[in-house]
């Protein structure tokens, strides 16, 4: 399959929840409270974005689908994007830019520290998805970078946890999601490991060149 | 930040015929969704008897006042009320008044309707989460209720324990909270003129989603004070411990009352979002309500007794 066919489509897909709570607003289909259905939505949607910008290299390893790769990045920015929008329905249509207000209720209210947190961390990664700074930083350093993801991540469902009253079970299907998604990687990092003790990269021909994660004896 | 003032309509002039026509749509809707549990159509219950402790603000409209609600026992959207609470069953209802009385009492609802004259009361409504309502409920004081079993002495508190129907109420399946929900009010605030039970709003029958068929209105409180579809009322000499209190008391006081410089934990108190409208309002100390109940509360550390 070829990437570059599938962005566009893609790219019109990942738009589809804000033109959906865009009509939503405009027909008057959101219910009783449409300011809030707007605002959790779109945090929904962030979060959504996240999982499944996570679930590309899982998804590729075990299918074999290396065309999901090239899209990642396209997922990735979706997340920032998402997040950005939610941040300003609260600015905006919550707090209506009242300053004061929106500071006091960053530092006394933790839900909202941890998704101010949240966001000033999504901030260096949309500004480092260009083939511009993968350069400038070095792949290892931009990779490095990168994986503030996994604390996003932990972070974001904090946030939406700690935002709900009594009923945490959504917030918990999320977690549970993310923590497979982490799971995963701190189970690739085990088998690497192990792999290298064993040696196994010094008895292959190797590729390219390879740095390896365990100190060599 | 727009400033209402009062209008200077008349009570009959609040709800306008526009709503009415609404009115009626939604109970079309619903007695088509109730055929299962078809009860006859019952003449209306209202207009009620207009009160001078009624608002005259403007009135949510129906649609929201019955399609945005918390009823955990329905479930923990703001929707599943609507969309469950057609099964509960109202009729027949009853409720046991007990504990610390001279004659405790079980009552039918429809010897309960019979207590006293109906009356209008339009309330505003101020959920804990930072949103409000204007609600023009139908119903009668709770101290017409309470003074039924005739209290005694040492009775200090009233606990007022709402219905459990497992087979209707989807929500009660899990254990958001501590079923059966419970709340509780002291004995004065139990017997302030502002506190009703209500039976109806908008002129007619409780939707179920509202706390059919009886229900609890505290206007001075956060919503949730405000039980619903009540089956026993206790009188106590000790604090009752509600169900929000067991489930996070750092949280949810006793008392409850709107305190817009009291904060939740979690959020701030001091505005909130009319339903309806875009800005949003300034949350009024007792929801407005302090000339009437502020006096029910001197000398106590409200931020305390929160």
């Amino acid at each position: 399959m070829n990437p570059s066919l599938l962005k566009p489509p893609l790219f019109l897909l990942c738009l589809g929840p804000l033109a959906w709570y865009g009509w939503g607003v405009y027909a008057d289909t959101l219910g009783a409270n449409p300011i809030e259905a707007v605002t959790r939505g779109l945090g929904t949607w962030a979060l959504n974005f996240l999982l499944i910008t996570l679930a590309v290299t899982p998804l590729r390893k075990y299918t074999g689908w290396v065309w999901l790769a090239p899209l990642r990045r396209m997922l990735g920015l979706y997340v920032f994007f998402y997040a950005t929008l939610h941040l300003s329905t609260y600015l905006w249509l919550d707090q209506f830019f009242d300053w004061p207000a929106i500071a006091k209720d960053i530092l006394e209210r933790p839900f909202i520290t941890v998704g101010m947190i949240c966001f000033l961390l999504l901030l260096p990664l949309a500004a480092t998805s260009n083939a511009f700074a993968i350069r400038k930083l070095g792949g290892r350093r931009w990779k490095e970078l990168h994986r503030t993801v996994y604390a996003i991540g932990l972070l974001a469902v904090l946030h939406y946890a700690w935002m709900v009253k009594a009923d945490i079970a959504k917030p918990l299907l999320y977690a549970v999601i993310l923590g497979v998604l982490l799971g995963l990687r701190a189970l690739w990092l085990v088998q690497e490991k192990r792999r290298q003790l064993a040696g196994a990269y010094l008895k292959k021909k190797p590729l390219g060149r390879i740095i390896p994660i365990v100190v060599r004896k | 930040m727009l400033i209402r003032r009062p209008s200077e309509l008349a009570p009959s002039d609040i709800t306008s015929p526009a709503l009415y026509a609404r009115r009626r749509e939604f109970l079309q809707l619903s007695a088509g969704l109730a055929l299962a549990t078809a009860l006859p159509a019952s003449a209306k219950l209202g207009p009620g008897k207009a009160s001078t402790l009624s608002t005259t603000e403007t009135p949510t409209p129906l649609k929201h006042v019955a399609g945005y609600n918390n009823f955990y026992e329905f479930g923990t959207d703001k929707e599943d009320p609507a969309q469950y609470a057609h099964k509960l069953r109202t009729t027949p209802w009853t409720v046991s008044i007990e504990g610390l009385v001279k004659k405790p009492k079980t009552l039918g609802i429809e010897d309960i309707l019979k207590l006293a004259p109906l009356e209008e009361r339009i309330y505003r409504l101020r959920c804990v989460e930072g949103w409000s309502m204007v609600i023009p409920w139908l119903g009668f004081p709770v101290s017409t209720l309470l003074k039924q079993v005739e209290p005694l002495g040492n009775a200090k508190y009233v606990e007022f324990i709402t219905a459990v129907q497992p087979d209707t109420m989807p929500g009660v399946r899990r254990s958001v909270l501590d079923w059966p929900y419970i709340e509780g009010l002291r004995l004065d605030e139990a017997m302030h003129p502002l506190a009703i039970m209500a039976v109806g709003l908008y002129g007619d029958t409780l939707p179920n989603q509202n706390g059919a068929p009886l229900r609890l209105v505290v206007p001075w409180k956060y919503g949730f004070k405000s039980g619903k579809s009540i089956v026993k009322i206790r009188f106590t000499d000790k604090e009752p411990t509600t169900s929000w209190m067991k489930t996070a008391p750092q949280e949810y006081g006793f008392y409850s009352n709107v305190n817009p410089d009291v904060n939740h934990p979690r959020w701030s108190q001091a505005t909130e979002r009319r339903i309806g409208e875009f800005s949003k309002r300034k949350t009024l100390p007792f929801n407005g309500y302090a000339e009437q109940v502020a006096s029910l509360y001197t000398g106590m550390d409200l931020r305390k007794n929160f």
